[in-house]
């Protein structure tokens, strides 16, 4: 048993945490999934490596799975935490309530008791730019605007509207959300060309700012489609036009600057 | 009805002769790297014969992920209404399924004409042909051989192809509808071809398909689940549980829809769609009472549904063991692992 | 501009906001200036009520165009309605524009309650430049589309 897996079965076993969410070896070799763990036991089974991608955060808004009391220890990733992060800015999960962990190379773990200790690690770990995805954008960029419209509808044309992008996806935290509204039936429930793209322009639209481009859509999307490129490509937007600051409250479009330019309002 | 041989070489030249004839075909066709069932027009595109499984099972060739019931106009004080035409259909084969794909279509076929026998499921499942290829291979997460099926398994089959290692391929021809797409080449497929029932090729056959051992057996888990109802495992094996859709749209024998409109003024459609017991929405009642309050409780519907319910009404499981829903789960759910703790408790 | 395009009424929806551009527009019809009929109006207590989807909405079903108007900036009623919603079209035009969606389409104009005279105008102007582009069947395609049910009749 690794250093960390023991302090973690500790904090179990005194009750300093009375849940621990991680990551334990999964079906194949080659993934990992998460891992609830309520015991000393089960802490044994906790891994930390390269493989760990999903975005624990998604649960942490899941009232149904927390214990009442005490507090929940998370084995987080960076992206984990980001997520946290902006969840806390939210409100909505307390500060304190988690405990949120990182494991560092050589075992070592890392406390992040409150939002100041996580914006600190975020800002000493930045994580990588994935080019595959930067590459793609820039690609569907370079075509006519017909070529995109026949890329997207011809993708999106696939999607059978599982919602497992809004499932995976920490900040899709609605206890109802848009697409189950039926007066009006503001997006079409049924699955076909367009009203997949509205759901995902409202997915999308509902992320403008507060997505921290963990790639959790794109990855638990069972047909694959690269929804992550909207996403990303809103960031980079919004990046562009209103600076890579975000608000400390609030998001990018609850708030406005009257110095706001644009070039197409006549 | 009769056994046939074809080389391996001669099967482009059969799907070709399939598509000529004006069939919609459905088969397996690789995009970046990952392969599905999508609609082709010629041999060229299909994906070479290297992987175990499709994400989406066969079951959209009866059952579309979202299609029109009937329209209507309202003019003055006239409603007309336009249902499809079943005979408007096209006649579609499925080529290159899998024996758990054919298998699916069983369990598929009871739910919809269990008390009410559904038109339109039935209008297309008789307009579809499946040409199923044995398996050569299984990954981790397949178990049909636990669920009654096999790699080389022929219910529910109207074609079922088997490559030899000999370079050909084993055809056993199962109904009227597969005699007649192996009679759209007929120089492939001659008398001369025709093999009997107790030919070498049945015991080739045998050596050419992957190997499989049962895990558990149905019975096992049914009697398990006879008294499972208010265990912990519910909870236990679905805290990760996300709750999206994927592993009930992928299933072949997932039948769960809504029924949707699409009005605009005076006229409009009614949409029957996929839906999933494990959307929290599924189950809502208009008051906001949820029977089934929880990730865990909606789990447990689908274990309970499949492997218990589904066996007491309708004499079919509502699994053929492919696996599918375990490679798309986001969180991975493995069904064979679930099922396997259930069947030891 | 040949003959199809002189046939073809382009068929404009506009959002506008209650207190600019929707008193500015009834200023254009009690002045007696005339301007092109293909413009029907929804009023909106503010542009920053203006949902998205709307828009979407509009194309699905059958608009070929589209204007947004509303309070000049420093002018919302709201104080700063027409900010937020500035905002939400910035964002808002860039996606669209990923995904291929024809944001020629879609005319954005601040239009007070004093400029009647300005809204015959960008009513004439994006007509005309709608009637260039020809109607919207792209997006009109897919809008009422589902695979099985046209595979079925193709």
């Amino acid at each position: 048993m690794n250093n960390w897996n023991k302090q973690i079965a500790d904090m179990l076993a005194d009750g300093t945490v009375a849940l621990v969410i991680g990551y334990e070896e999964g079906s194949t070799p080659q993934k990992t999934r998460p891992l609830f763990c309520h015991d000393a036991v089960a802490a044994e089974r906790l891994v930390m490596d390269g493989r760990c991608t999903h975005n624990l955060a998604v649960y942490l808004t899941k009232k149904e799975l927390l214990p009442a009391e005490g507090r929940i220890g998370v084995v987080a990733t960076v992206n984990v935490l980001k997520s946290a992060l902006q969840l806390m800015q939210e409100n909505q999960i307390p500060e304190g309530r988690f405990l949120l962990m990182a494991v560092g190379p050589e075992g070592k773990l890392t406390e992040l008791p409150d939002a100041e200790s996580l914006r600190q690690y975020i800002a000493a770990h930045p994580l990588p730019d994935n080019p595959e995805v930067a590459a793609l954008i820039e690609k569907i960029d370079a075509m006519s605007r017909e070529e995109r419209w026949a890329y997207w509808q011809e993708c999106l044309s696939k999607c059978v509207k599982c919602y497992a992008c809004r499932a995976a996806c920490p900040l899709c935290y609605c206890t109802r959300c848009i697409v189950e509204d039926n007066r009006p039936q503001w997006i079409l429930p049924w699955a076909s060309t367009l009203p997949n793209i509205e759901w995902q322009i409202n997915r999308v639209m509902h992320m403008a700012g507060r997505c921290t481009g963990c790639g959790a859509c794109y990855a638990a999307c069972p047909l694959h489609l690269p929804i992550h490129l909207l996403t990303k490509k809103l960031t980079q937007e919004i990046n562009r036009e209103f600076g890579t600051e975000r608000p400390a409250k609030g998001n990018v479009l609850s708030t406005f600057s009257p110095d706001d330019k644009e070039n197409f309002i006549h | 009805m009769k056994n046939y041989q074809i080389k391996h070489s001669d099967l482009d030249g059969w799907l070709e002769k399939i598509i000529a004839a004006g069939r919609r075909v459905i088969a397996p066709v690789t995009e970046e790297g990952h392969t599905d069932f999508r609609p082709i027009h010629s041999p060229a595109e299909v994906a070479a014969d290297d992987q175990v499984q499709t994400i989406q099972s066969a079951k959209q060739a009866a059952f579309p992920k979202a299609e029109t019931l009937f329209s209507y106009r309202k003019e003055g004080t006239a409603v007309s209404l336009d249902q499809p035409a079943p005979e408007s259909y096209l006649q579609t084969v499925v080529w290159r399924a899998r024996p758990c794909d054919a298998a699916g279509f069983t369990p598929l076929s009871a739910i919809f004409n269990w008390d009410y026998k559904d038109n339109l499921y039935n209008a297309r499942l008789a307009r579809t042909t499946l040409v199923a290829f044995s398996c050569q291979q299984a990954d981790a997460y397949c178990f049909c051989t636990s669920v009654g099926g096999g790699p080389g398994e022929k219910k529910g089959c109207d074609i079922l192809v088997t490559k030899l290692p000999s370079g050909k391929a084993l055809v056993e021809v199962c109904t009227e509808k597969g005699e007649a797409l192996a009679a759209l080449a007929p120089g492939l497929f001659s008398e001369a071809n025709a093999v009997a029932d107790d030919s070498p090729l049945f015991a080739e056959k045998q050596s050419a398909l992957a190997q499989l051992p049962a895990r558990f057996s149905k019975e096992d888990i049914r009697r398990h689940l006879a008294e499972a109802f208010d265990s912990p495992v519910w909870r236990e094996q679905s805290e990760r549980c996300l709750g999206c859709g994927a592993c009930a749209f992928v299933c072949p024998t997932c039948a769960c829809f809504d029924i949707q409109e699409d009005p605009h003024g005076s006229h409009g459609r009614r949409i029957r769609c996929w839906d999933s017991c494990a959307f929290a929405l599924f189950t809502q009642h208009t008051s906001g009472h949820n029977p089934r309050p929880s990730q865990a409780t909606r789990w447990r519907q689908r274990i309970l549904h499949k492997f218990s319910y589904m066996p007491e009404r309708l004499d079919a499981t509502g699994c053929t063991g492919c696996g599918r829903c375990s490679r798309a789960c986001p969180v991975d759910m493995n069904l064979l692992e679930h099922l396997t703790s259930i069947a030891q408790k | 501009m040949d003959e199809n395009k002189a046939a073809f009424e382009p068929r404009i929806i506009a959002f506008v906001c209650n207190w600019c551009t929707y008193a500015g527009a009834d200023l254009t019809g009690t002045s007696r200036i005339k301007y092109a009929t293909n413009v029907e109006i929804v009023r909106f207590p503010c542009t920053g009520r203006i949902d998205f989807m709307l828009l979407l909405k509009a194309f699905a079903a059958g608009a070929d165009g589209i204007i947004v108007s509303g309070c000049h900036p420093n002018d919302c009623h709201y104080t700063s309605g027409n900010f937020h919603a500035r905002r939400r079209w910035i964002v808002f035009r860039g996606l669209l524009d990923f995904l291929g969606i024809d944001v020629r389409r879609i005319h954005y104009y601040w239009v007070s309650a004093a400029e009647g005279a300005k809204w015959a105008e960008v009513v004439n102007q994006t007509v005309a430049e709608i009637r260039e582009l020809g109607p919207y069947t792209e997006y009109k395609k897919v809008a009422n589309y589902i695979e099985e049910t046209e595979a079925a009749h193709e």
